[in-house]
């Protein structure tokens, strides 16, 4: 059959159904009437994470105590939240002051022009931040600047900083919630697309959890990468966390029920449920994920869904994330590999989108390179302070 | 908010609507859009500028076509400068020559899909009659071995593991010994699947030169993720610097990233781009198609890759029967077919995705689309499965108390079933009026549509290639010069399917005005 046949059906088809269904939908929109389907699915309301300071005791970057109780001598002893902070702060300056230097060279110009505005805006494009955020932000501060008439680099500098700060909001909550009822444990989920860090993210939240003294298993529903459920085994040994896993190519959603059962039989304080890589284009596997979700609920609540990002993601990471928070109701964002050269700007669009914080970011390689994420610090990175 | 270059460019010149000519300053204007554009695709800003300023100097000299209007030129030559950026050849592998193996290293980022990649090249490679080796040369992150293990044996094609992997071994050595291992089972390919690791770390790129300077390779194919943004140059360049690249794989094309970072690597190191990767499963893999990516960069829709998913969601046989019923008119397409075909066209995804790839889609019916809730479409499909047989047949029979019936069944209101009904009489008169015009049916004006885009001639002659795998006898030269009259209206195509209307069709197509207006109403 020739492809001139399929371009035919194609088009027939999609014109055909474009039409009778864009028609409609168009016409029940001009009738102002509410679609009857249109209502979202609000059934189970999202644990949302309690916003009193009680919460605080959990938040990872405040756990004073690190290994107080090491799981067994010949484990490994993960490393205290608080000294990972100084990496980060290191690591981030260390990669990213591109900022800071088209900042200096803004305000060192004897005049400042169009283009030197325009190329400034580009450098901030180039972090991922988006074409819209980064325009937005050339504006504010072109306006402050003309209104103040600052010309001393500091006040620029300071300017910025706050400005910046503001695109990632320091007052969203980033404290993971943990909260449990007796005898269930609390769920984390790990979703995102392929290869972007989520098993290696499981093994190290799970460190730093053990750190904190909470009792963790591992469910690994990621069935279908060859080899996923060893490796997150291996991470789990490595601390003592049991991995639960499944045959592969068996329904992960059976998997993750099994994990959360284990854990309540067990009396664990948290569940961490690993899944397997996924396009946000591929309906039938999100459809999966969504499932997945669903059959833990039938146990335990769903705690936290968290959305792994990679840093080097450009302007699809806003795709991935819209359609993921549409299936599974996205409550945090980790983002990856930041110890690369990428900046990860596409987290600050990911964020005003969703109104969901980054809550951990992933430096490295090593087994304790996940970090609490901290706004002032993330932005002090960027301008290489 | 504009979506593709398209839009943008139509937005700027909605202000010169019958002008015939672009005066400079409609050219400054419009090279805003094609910066903003190719930036959203996640082209690098360096490739960006060089692109601009480039399209800006031809769009000055260009002689103004009669065929396209100054939205539809400037679109052309965005689109041909695309493709040469992206390189109009294939690239093959290039084989070493016997009795020595030829030597594939695969380096690139965590996560970009090297393992993965190895299996399928694996694959295809014995498919090609080759025997290849893969070599778990990653001993850093954990299972990595086992992964490529798996991989392997799902591809049906032997692994190279001496070491256990997960911080155990030298990867080096691995490596070298790999060779021997070749001579010694005479396998005729290696292929080395190294640790990911970031341009910025020194050490382990020290590595990946060690493994390359112990294997010597004949290709050293750089994998980067399709969706990489800004990084892809500082990244690319990295490796360009500690390992020298050969050439370029796409991973994970199957997702919706526009892919501009494929530009920004080909431009930037002047590395073609040798494979794609779309896919999860073994077979997913194919050679690089540049004019493809062109389109997809732009967000110009991409016909082609719809067909192909067309052809794997689709019953030949039942979809080719109905398009002929649809187009011949007499009332013979039903509501069963119309169902058949929404079922199979769902199938190949979210309808809002595949419509997003038909070229053309403008305006209103875009947004019409855009907010379109699949739920809509499911409420669709119980009206119709709650008519009978006779009544899907022919809608004329539905009398006030069947619609009543209808309505009842399917849980919705009657006038729901008449809107469905109305529009569906209003479609289908509206196609088989076009019936003549795609060369089916009988009779009618053969109106000759012009194509938006002319493709270039090595656009032809690949994707003549393409489809010479699907139809035999045609010789692959067939479409090189492009017509600029389409003559393929007035073909018919069942009798002769040249190239020129699908590739008209993938440059061009849109939709007529007439069902446009049905959204405009």
């Amino acid at each position: 059959m020739s492809t001139t046949i399929w371009v035919i059906i194609v088009l027939a088809a999609c014109a055909l159904v474009g039409g009778v269904i864009g028609g409609i939908v168009h016409a029940r929109r001009t009738r102002g009437e509410l679609a009857p389907g249109a209502e979202p699915a609000q059934i189970q309301a999202p644990p949302k994470t309690p916003a009193e300071p009680t919460a605080a005791p959990e938040r990872p970057a405040e756990a004073a105590e690190p290994a107080a109780e090491p799981p067994a001598p010949a484990l490994e002893v993960p490393e205290a939240p608080a000294t990972r902070m100084v990496r980060l702060r290191r690591r981030l300056a260390g990669s990213n002051n591109h900022l800071a230097r088209a900042l200096a060279e803004l305000l060192s110009a004897d005049r400042i022009d169009e283009d030197v505005w325009d190329d400034f805006e580009t450098t901030l494009i180039t972090s991922d931040l988006g074409v819209a955020p980064a325009t937005e932000l050339v504006e504010k501060l072109r306006s402050e600047l003309a209104i103040e008439g600052i010309s001393e680099p500091a006040r620029a500098r300071q300017l910025l900083r706050t400005e910046l700060v503001g695109l990632v909001d320091p007052n969203l909550d980033r404290g993971l919630n943990l909260d449990h009822a007796e005898g269930r444990p609390a769920v984390i989920m790990m979703v995102g697309v392929n290869g972007t860090g989520k098993t290696t993210t499981v093994g190290k939240l799970g460190r730093m959890l053990v750190a904190q003294g909470r009792s963790v298993l591992f469910g690994a529903a990621d069935t279908f990468r060859a080899a996923a459920a060893e490796q997150l085994g291996t991470w789990g040994e490595r601390v003592g966390v049991r991995t639960v896993r499944g045959d592969e190519g068996a329904d992960p959603a059976s998997v993750a029920f099994n994990a959360v059962d284990e854990g309540i039989a067990t009396g664990a304080d948290v569940v961490l449920v690993d899944t397997a890589g996924r396009l946000h284009t591929k309906v039938g596997l999100m459809d999966e994920l969504g499932k997945v979700k669903r059959v833990i609920e039938k146990k335990a609540p769903v705690n936290e869904v968290l959305l792994v990002l990679d840093a080097t993601t450009g302007q699809n990471g806003l795709a991935q994330a819209r359609i993921f928070a549409e299936v599974v109701d996205v409550t945090g964002i980790v983002l990856t590999k930041l110890d690369g050269s990428a900046k990860g700007g596409i987290v600050v669009q990911v964020q005003r989108e969703l109104g969901v914080p980054v809550k951990f970011i992933g430096l490295g390689e090593g087994a304790d390179d996940l970090a609490p994420f901290d706004p002032e610090g993330f932005v002090d990175g960027l301008l290489g302070e | 908010m504009f979506d593709t270059l398209q839009d943008r460019l139509a937005a700027t010149f909605k202000s010169l609507r019958g002008k015939g000519r672009l005066t400079d300053a409609d050219i400054d204007a419009t090279t805003r859009e094609i910066r903003i554009a190719l930036l959203e695709a996640d082209v690098a800003l360096p490739v960006v500028k060089e692109f601009v300023s480039h399209v800006r100097d031809r769009a000055k000299d260009a002689e103004l076509s009669k065929v396209l209007n100054p939205t539809q030129q400037i679109v052309k030559i965005v689109n041909e400068e695309l493709i040469s950026i992206l390189g109009g050849q294939e690239r093959p592998i290039r084989f070493a020559k016997s009795p020595h193996p030829t030597v594939i290293m695969l380096a690139g980022l965590q996560g970009a899909g090297k393992t993965t990649l190895a299996g399928k090249l694996g694959h295809w490679l014995s498919e090609q009659g080759h025997s290849p080796v893969l070599v778990a040369a990653d001993l850093q992150r954990p299972n990595a071995v086992q992964q490529l293990q798996v991989v392997g044996e799902r591809a049906g094609v032997p692994v190279y593991a001496p070491q256990p992997g997960n911080g155990v071994g030298d990867p080096v050595q691995v490596a070298r010994d790999s060779l021997d291992e070749a001579r010694r089972k005479l396998y005729d390919v290696v292929i080395v699947d190294t640790a990911g690791r970031l341009g910025i770390d020194e050490e382990m790129m020290a590595q990946a030169r060690d493994i390359k300077a112990a294997v010597n390779p004949d290709e050293t194919l750089f994998v980067v993720d399709a969706m990489i943004g800004q990084d892809a140059v500082n990244t690319a360049r990295a490796f360009e610097d500690g390992v020298n690249i050969d050439a370029v794989v796409l991973s994970k094309l199957d997702g919706d990233a526009r892919g501009g970072a494929a530009l920004s690597i080909a431009r930037v190191l002047g590395k073609p781009i040798m494979f794609a990767s779309n896919g999860e499963q073994l077979t997913d893999f194919d050679l690089f198609h540049p004019d493809r990516m062109a389109s997809r960069i732009l967000g110009m829709g991409d016909m082609l890759t719809l067909i192909e998913q067309a052809e794997k969601a689709f019953d030949e046989e039942q979809a080719r029967a109905s398009a002929e019923k649809l187009l011949a008119g007499r009332g013979e397409f039903g509501l069963q077919d119309f169902l058949d075909q929404l079922k199979q066209l769902r199938s190949m995804g979210p309808l809002t995705k595949i419509f997003g790839m038909l070229p053309g889609m403008g305006g209103q019916m875009k947004a019409a689309l855009d907010n379109l809730d699949e739920r809509e479409v499911d409420r669709l499909e119980a009206i119709i499965l709650s008519m009978t047989p006779a009544e899907r047949a022919d809608v004329s029979i539905l009398n006030g108390s069947r619609r009543a019936r209808i309505a009842k069944g399917a849980g919705v209101q009657v006038h729901d079933v008449n809107s469905l009904v109305n529009r569906f009489v209003d479609a289908r008169a509206m196609m088989q009026s076009m019936g003549p015009m795609m060369g089916m049916g009988g009779g009618g004006a053969r109106k000759p549509r012009p194509p938006k885009v002319e493709r270039s001639a090595l656009a032809m002659d690949r994707s003549a290639k393409k489809k010479g795998k699907k139809n035999k006898g045609k010789k692959k030269g067939t479409g090189r010069q492009v017509p600029t009259q389409l003559a393929g209206g007035a073909q018919n195509p069942f009798a002769k399917a040249g190239p020129q209307l699908p590739d008209a069709a993938a440059g061009g197509f849109e939709l007529p005005e007439n069902l446009r207006g049905m959204f405009d109403e």
